[in-house]
């Protein structure tokens, strides 16, 4: 059931491109706007395989484009790289621990603006960069560590509700069986 | 790292540099077709948004929608007669225009578009609006609200349009400031605190700018029509040894909370 977990992954990029776009209520309050593409990719790198991190940096990154003035494929490789660095060390991480998460969506929210926007520089764009960057800067990191837990209990929701869990293997093996009476 | 991570990464790299490296025809229909993906959510968010409102409207009382209908009669009656008024000063000024052997100037055409989405990325200034080469709209077709200038439109798809906002770097207009001197200069990026204060540079040294000053359109240029209100003047410092000044402008239009915006058809 793999297909299942990789087309909610995405199903969910998709509503999270959507939702940044479309409702704008936290960057009225907050002044800037959350990103929920690097939360969800820690989310990936973690729980699910290399082909959905890919499939997340490429289609999550292209969606995010196309919606916005950015040029198209920008926002995939820093995906892709934080996605791909988490992935690599994910034996080593706690990745059930809230705190581990926390810091880890810290880190991938400060990072991949960080990247997007050091990638449009270098292809001579001229984004709108100022004090009020840092502010929307701080808002995008600390909104992406507490949204990235958040992913996990989603997940793990709706994992519960449409894929089937496996059924604990019983104590009570055939084979390990004593049998008593006559040979 | 293993090697398909090599492998993946290496991939990712390519298709990367292939998309940045697109004509940029190309690259805008591949994110029209892209963004059409979206198409079905465009239907659901303005059916909840329709819902939202309706329930909004049984919730008013009558009595409020009574006094709201009262004053906006007033502010009908009242515009009629400053309609009727333009109209005769439109008249004489076509005559003159006509003794002096001037072009007669056109009165503009607009079309009402509803914001349907803001930029996601916070280092852009731009919206997507509901209208698109299906209602005549054309790219670099100015775009305003009853309070002022807004932007102009970047690109344009069969249903919908991108505007890029005053304060984006790729929104430049050439403006005049509304004193004795009539200094123009060129409206360009935000200031680096507030997004509504845009920076007014390229004026003379002896420029005698005064907060409060309106600042307006200079029709320089052949994208913006001239006399569009864009803002008023906070205040100016010279720059470059006293040659030049830059002058801090407030913008008109409260470009955080745009909902329906006019775009001018010319």
């Amino acid at each position: 059931m793999n297909w299942v977990h990789t087309t909610l992954v995405l199903g969910s990029a998709l509503l999270a491109v959507f939702w940044e776009s479309a409702f704008n209520g936290v960057r009225h309050v907050l002044g800037a706007q959350l990103d929920l593409l690097p939360p969800l990719m820690v989310y990936a790198a973690l729980k699910t395989d290399l082909k959905t991190v890919c499939l997340l940096a490429v289609l999550g990154g292209l969606w995010f484009d196309s919606l916005s003035v950015n040029p198209l494929g920008v926002s995939v490789l820093p995906l892709f790289v934080i996605g791909l660095a988490i992935y690599t060390q994910r034996e080593v991480i706690l990745r059930d621990e809230t705190f581990a998460q926390l810091v880890l969506g810290f880190g991938a929210s400060t990072l991949a603006p960080v990247l997007a926007l050091l990638l449009l520089l270098t292809i001579g764009h001229r984004p709108v960069l100022g004090l009020n960057t840092l502010w929307q800067w701080v808002v995008m990191s600390v909104g992406g560590a507490l949204m990235t837990p958040a992913w996990f209990g989603i997940f793990d929701w709706l994992r519960r509700t449409f894929m089937h869990s496996r059924v604990p293997q019983a104590s009570l093996r055939s084979n390990r069986e004593m049998r008593r009476g006559r040979l | 790292m293993k090697r398909p991570h090599y492998i993946a990464l290496a991939l990712v790299v390519l298709l990367t540099l292939i998309l940045l490296n697109l004509p940029n025809r190309v690259t805008a229909r591949l994110k029209l077709g892209i963004g059409s993906v979206f198409l079905p959510l465009f239907g659901v968010a303005g059916s909840l948004q329709q819902m939202e409102a309706e329930a909004g409207h049984l919730a008013v009382p009558r009595s409020k929608l009574v006094r709201q209908n009262e004053t906006l009669l007033h502010q009908n009656q009242e515009l009629r007669l400053q309609a009727m008024r333009s109209q005769d000063i439109q008249r004489e000024n076509s005559r003159l225009r006509a003794l002096l052997g001037w072009e007669s100037r056109q009165p503009w055409k607009l079309k009402l578009a509803r914001v349907v989405l803001r930029e996601p990325s916070n280092w852009w200034r731009s919206v997507e609006i509901d209208a698109g080469s299906r209602d005549g709209i054309k790219k670099n077709m100015p775009v305003l609200t009853t309070q002022g200038l807004v932007g102009r439109i970047a690109s344009v798809s069969f249903l919908r349009s991108q505007v890029v906002l005053l304060g984006d770097s790729d929104c430049r207009v050439s403006a005049r400031v509304e004193n004795k001197s009539g200094e123009t200069g060129i409206i360009g990026a935000s200031s680096p605190l507030n997004s509504e204060i845009v920076e007014m540079s390229y004026l003379s040294g002896t420029t005698d700018l005064k907060p409060g000053q309106p600042v307006v359109t200079s029709g320089l240029g052949g994208v913006f029509p001239e006399g569009i209100p864009i803002g008023k003047v906070i205040d100016s410092q010279p720059v470059d040894f006293g040659v030049a000044s830059v002058a801090r402008v407030r913008l008109a239009a409260d470009l955080s909370g745009l909902d329906e915006v006019w775009i001018v058809l010319r």
